[in-house]
């Protein structure tokens, strides 16, 4: 890709980023903090390539960490960020029950 | 990428991959689009995991790969290990875990930024012309300074939230130290990438450097302001993965990099701006270190209650309005104190919670753990909404929180938290403060509040309080 396009496509992308946030309420900071953490988890797909295209046995290993921290990172972040969640969704159903005043 | 749509064959890989990694991108946002709201969240996060999916599973279609079997194997472990530890995190811990996650992202993507820079300098010392132009090689540095900074400043966050890190380190000249870590980084950053790549010593060097520079940068700062440096590293986490994703030409990284760095910054924004203080007054200020002494000394002193009189207290009144803090989440006291706040509310009694948006560690702390409980959304008031209220409360009960209700933020300039929005909770006819002992809040700052005439403390752990309460408000008849 051209760096020009690049150029564009990173500016697009900081826009929506700032857009998707501007209108989140208090209440989701958090999980959204997980969730936008989550997503950046992709860097997994970056790390496999670098690994699979090492030859040495130092590109290895720094390959074999990068794969290693990356798949941590998207895991761990998606399964804290659906646990955060899940109680929303609880809250959210038995409000609709009627549980308040 | 500009290569795969004029390749013949309609199923090439490259051209697979890069409709998967668009579609990708199209559910990461759709999918953080969706967790904007509180009735669609829990299916944003689903769809942005069906597109982490899509395209893992895709990369493995990349032309020319080999070490499939190191590449499986890293996967497998790391996703067990980060499933195992996010599955029996405590709620409480959770900005913690989101910290340790965040600095693993941050490692991967330096780790890239590393096999790049490492294969170019081992190139150029055998004097094999240069692969990557200057403008790549920049990025790649760049990158690599982002992710090792955020992936050793986010180990020393974690390490103090999980108390395995008490201490706050400063010394003289700490600044110029810090200063001279971060610029000797870009600078030999600089020679690397004037010299494609220069040698694999220099190369160590910029990572060396910048992960010092994360770990110094994060030591002076208290635990109070650990959510604003979270978010600022989740965001920091974001940039480094996009910077990564241009010199590996990926798309997908490009994109969702560069959301979360926007949408992380603006949040980082956001959570320094409820503080009242800019972000590099949280990041350079050392703040939390002086504050008890120059601040003016606060007079009078603290009285202490008895549950059964607080019992009494809210059974008969007609407005409580509940203040929670960190304390209520050391305590584990969320679903006590719910159980407490029904018994009121059936007896007739208005309930609500005052939520301060840096209450906790993290911006919306309060909110999950409250959600947990299963108090509903419309009890749950933030700062703006609920300040004006506090005058026709009878009670307001803070329960383990302290700089966020501090009126010395309203009225001593000597006070390193003067500014700061708080909840006016000492407008209350009554405050009754759940606190485990007389000592100073996590900022070490005096609080006034526990010195008014309408004030009472009640001391002892959160939970168990409430738990005395609940008895207390049953016994009041």
């Amino acid at each position: 890709m051209t760096g020009i396009v690049a150029l564009y496509i990173f500016m697009l992308a900081a826009f929506t980023g700032y857009e998707i946030i501007a209108k989140v309420p208090v209440i989701l900071h958090t999980p959204l903090m997980s969730g936008s953490n989550f997503v950046h988890g992709i860097v997994l797909v970056g790390a496999m390539v670098a690994l699979g295209g090492a030859h040495t046995t130092l590109e290895k290993i720094i390959g074999f960490v990068g794969v290693l921290l990356a798949a941590g990172n998207a895991v761990g972040g998606y399964v804290v960020t659906e646990r955060m969640l899940e109680m929303f969704k609880a809250s959210g159903a038995r409000k609709k029950t009627g549980g308040g005043h | 990428m500009d290569s795969a749509l004029s390749e013949p064959g309609f199923f090439s890989p490259r051209l697979l991959i890069d409709i998967s990694y668009f579609l990708t991108a199209c559910l990461f946002i759709l999918g953080l689009k969706r967790m904007s709201s509180p009735v669609t969240a829990r299916s944003g996060i689903v769809w942005a995991g069906a597109g982490m999916v899509v395209a893992t599973l895709v990369s493995f279609l990349y032309p020319g790969m080999s070490n499939y079997e190191l590449i499986i194997a890293a996967i497998v472990v790391g996703s067990l290990v980060a499933w195992w530890s996010g599955k029996r995190v405590a709620m409480t811990d959770m900005p913690q875990m989101i910290a340790l996650y965040n600095g693993m992202g941050g490692g991967a993507a330096a780790a890239i930024a590393a096999v790049e820079l490492y294969r170019a300098a081992y190139a150029n010392v055998a004097g094999a012309p240069a692969a990557h132009s200057n403008v790549v090689m920049s990025l790649a540095v760049i990158g690599g300074i982002i992710g090792a900074i955020s992936f050793s400043g986010s180990l020393i966050a974690w390490a103090k939230l999980q108390g395995v890190l008490n201490k706050t380190v400063r010394f003289g000249g700490q600044k110029i130290v810090n200063g001279a870590l971060f610029l000797g980084s870009l600078a030999v950053g600089f020679i690397v990438v004037m010299h494609h790549g220069a040698d694999p010593l220099h190369v160590s060097l910029i990572f060396g450097l910048a992960l010092l520079f994360g770990i110094a940068m994060t030591l002076p700062i208290g635990g109070a302001d650990m959510p604003v440096v979270i978010s600022l590293y989740n965001a920091l986490t974001g940039l480094a993965v996009a910077f990564e994703g241009f010199v590996l030409d990926n798309a997908a990284m490009i994109i969702a990099g560069t959301v979360v760095g926007s949408a992380g910054t603006l949040l980082t924004q956001l959570m320094a701006k409820a503080m009242n203080r800019s972000l590099a007054n949280v990041l350079f200020s050392d703040f939390g270190s002086s504050g008890g002494a120059t601040a003016t000394a606060v007079t009078g002193s603290m009285k202490a209650i008895e549950a059964s009189d607080v019992g009494v207290m809210m059974a008969f009144a007609s407005k409580v309005i509940v203040v929670p803090g960190y304390g209520m989440a050391v305590a584990q006291a969320q679903h006590k104190v719910w159980e407490m706040c029904q018994l009121l509310i059936d007896r007739g009694v208005q309930v609500k919670f005052a939520i301060h948006p840096v209450a906790g560690r993290m911006p919306g702390h309060m909110n999950v753990l409250l959600a947990e409980a299963g108090v509903p959304y419309d009890l749950i008031a933030d700062l703006d909404e609920i300040n004006a209220e506090f005058e026709t409360a009878d009670v307001a009960l803070i329960i383990g929180a302290n700089d966020v209700v501090n009126p010395v933020a309203r009225t001593d300039k000597s006070s390193p938290i003067y500014g700061m929005p708080i909840l006016n909770a000492d407008k209350a006819k009554n405050v009754i403060v759940i606190k485990r002992g007389q000592g100073a809040g996590f900022s070490g700052i005096e609080n006034a509040l526990f010195f008014l005439d309408n004030t009472r403390m009640l001391y002892g752990d959160g939970q168990k309080a409430a738990a005395e309460l609940v008895n207390a408000i049953k016994a009041a008849g």
